[in-house]
């Protein structure tokens, strides 16, 4: 059990008629990073504010550090930090005193405070900004104090929901080495939600979600596995010669696409010396891509993430409506 | 972008072990304090909001009041209407300032920072009592400024005065603040909640005795201000001052009734109980309200 920083079991959750979260089961290891990946309303929020205690489950279980997170809210509170999609600073008090009020707030020991604020702050660049008011800082500096915040006391399990959303890439980039940073630093595990292909990547192991289900659950590598292929693409002056060739010295199918042969073959680096040696056809260039998580989330939805936000995403998120209260 | 560098700072070596104690009362006076000393750092960092609750008491006492002493001096036996009016002035300052704290609800809501105290591992009661003690503490600030000109207005300073009159204006600031955060968690917008405030707000202080004796008034006006929780607290603060005033007895009947219930006057005691009852409820509704947030 100790292992185990979430467990997850059969979680539902309804809104009205709808349910949006429809019985998932998911353990993630202490340590780890854990992604969750789908599209927007595939229920990523709901889920990562029933961890967080923010949402009551409908149906199943969920334990947080060891806590049940419908029967024992404030133990799970106490050992979670949280980063929401949107910022929850008061601008109006200086980066220090926003810190200051976690710190009381979650009862971080006085001892303690001025040491752990000086290193969540310096690890996120913002020390010697401590004592600007919070409302003149960048939305990347926000995003960063948030994180700082969340670290300050210390929890086992860090929620990110959507880290880098509406960060520049230069930004996004350095929240990442920020993560890495932290994961040497502490022993912590970090739970995120994403739906950016190329972010997902950084995590350890990553559950697929969509329309409320985890539809695939593994390390990026072998859900890229899983779809099999790299993609080998040859340029070639005679691409009809050279598609014969594949077939009649391989028995592949090729075909042209961006303008090169393209064929999809399970090891594709060991295949390169093998084309050159024996296709006889004169090779100009050659490129081998693995499968991203792109052609996961199709193989597995036959959609692609992009194409699967656009229908009907108006919605209300789930993480803000459960925040809004009830009118 | 980033004014100092993108790239994370080293870590040092060791991280800095941090044990979060459990829950508990602790955890609730915590949450308590520390709500409440963030409502007396963002009320001292708005120095315009300072001003502005200031200005409508202001305004009401000297220009309103200086501009109908005339007309209203058959009526005050003598006292100058600013000094009549100075308690309810005394209570429309504290009013608004609490008025103001409670808002701060729905702009928390607004931008956020209310998940930031409704995760915390705290009892939602603590944030809304912070918020109150907050209310009240700021609210009464106010209050003494106002006090502080009762020289102006003919009435001389006196401890027990002032003592008396900022309990209950802690007692005042602290239903008003409840009241407001009751309204505001089940208000997402600040201008709803301003339009509402407005709308409650400004009878209820017409309502009070706060502007006019409660002498001689109409039967429906006389039921009305029996049922605002504000007359049993402009009253009180209004015996306070008078009390260190040498008045006449035709003023003191014309200009101080005192309250009755069916003809029963009722005692001081009674009234500051009223305001304390009424206090205690809207806590406890904003409280409930807040746990379901």
């Amino acid at each position: 059990m100790t292992d185990r920083a979430v467990q997850v079991r059969g979680l539902v959750k309804r809104f009205g008629e709808v349910e949006a979260v429809r019985g998932i089961d998911l353990d993630v290891a202490t340590g780890e990073t854990f992604g969750f990946l789908g599209p927007n309303g595939a229920g990523k929020s709901t889920t990562i504010s029933m961890l967080c205690t923010l949402l009551v489950p409908d149906g199943g279980s969920a334990l947080v550090a060891g806590h049940d997170v419908a029967r024992e809210r404030d133990a799970v509170r106490r050992n979670i930090g949280l980063v929401f999609q949107d910022p929850t600073l008061d601008g109006y008090l200086t980066a220090e005193q926003n810190l200051r009020f976690h710190a009381e707030l979650y009862g971080v020991p006085k001892a303690v405070v001025p040491a752990r604020m000086q290193l969540v702050l310096e690890m996120v660049g913002l020390w010697e900004r401590r004592r600007s008011l919070v409302q003149t800082f960048s939305g990347g500096m926000k995003r960063r104090l948030e994180i700082a915040r969340g670290l300050l006391h210390a929890p086992r399990v860090l929620f990110l929901d959507e880290p880098t959303v509406g960060l520049d890439p230069q930004t996004r980039s350095s929240i990442w080495g920020y993560i890495e940073e932290l994961k040497k630093a502490e022993d912590i595990t970090i739970f995120l939600t994403t739906h950016y292909m190329d972010e997902a990547e950084h995590c350890d192991r990553i559950a697929i979600i969509d329309q409320g289900r985890v539809i695939a659950l593994d390390t990026p590598e072998a859900l890229k596995a899983s779809v099999g292929k790299d993609r080998v693409q040859l340029q070639v002056d005679d691409t009809d010669a050279a598609i014969d060739a594949l077939r009649a010295q391989f028995g592949l199918e090729a075909t042209i696409a961006e303008g090169a042969v393209t064929v999809a073959v399970s090891a594709g680096e060991a295949f390169v010396p093998r084309v050159f040696a024996e296709l006889g056809v004169p090779i100009r260039g050659v490129s081998v891509a693995r499968p991203s998580l792109d052609d996961v989330f199709m193989s597995y939805t036959g959609t692609t993430i992009r194409d699967a936000e656009a229908p009907g995403g108006g919605g209300p998120d789930p993480m803000m409506r459960a925040m809004a209260g009830r009118r | 972008m980033a004014t100092t560098s993108t790239r994370p700072a080293a870590a040092p070596e060791v991280p800095v072990r941090v044990v979060i104690p459990p829950g508990g009362w602790r955890a609730d006076m915590r949450g308590i304090k520390v709500v409440w000393q963030r409502e007396l750092i963002r009320f001292w960092r708005d120095k315009l909001r300072i001003v502005t609750s200031l200005l409508q008491p202001l305004i009401f006492l000297f220009v309103l009041g200086g501009g109908l002493a005339q007309i209203a001096s058959g009526g005050t036996e003598g006292v100058d209407l600013r000094t009549f009016m100075f308690p309810g002035v005394l209570a429309m300052a504290v009013l608004f300032t609490a008025m103001f704290s409670a808002a701060s609800v729905v702009w928390d809501r607004e931008y956020g920072f209310l998940r930031e105290m409704l995760v915390a591992p705290v009892r939602r009661g603590s944030i809304v009592l912070g918020k109150c003690f907050g209310g009240a503490t700021v609210a009464a600030f106010q209050g003494v400024i106002v006090m502080a000109l009762a020289p102006l207005v003919h009435v001389p300073y006196s401890v027990s005065m002032i003592l008396e009159v900022l309990a209950l204006q802690l007692l005042l600031a602290f239903m008003i603040t409840a009241f407001g955060v009751m309204a505001a968690v089940q208000i997402s917008q600040m201008q709803a909640f301003m339009a509402l405030m407005q709308m409650v707000v400004m009878p209820l202080l017409f309502l009070s005795g706060a502007l006019f004796p409660l002498t001689g008034l109409p039967h429906w006006l006389a039921v009305l201000n029996r049922l605002d929780p504000l007359t049993y607290a402009v009253n009180p603060i209004r015996e306070a001052v008078f009390a260190h005033l040498s008045l006449t007895p035709a003023a003191q009947a014309a200009l101080l009734p005192g309250i009755t219930w069916f003809g029963w006057q009722v005692p001081i005691a009674v009234q500051v109980l009223v305001v304390v009852l009424c206090a205690l409820a809207a806590l406890e509704i904003a409280i409930l309200k807040f746990r379901q947030a």
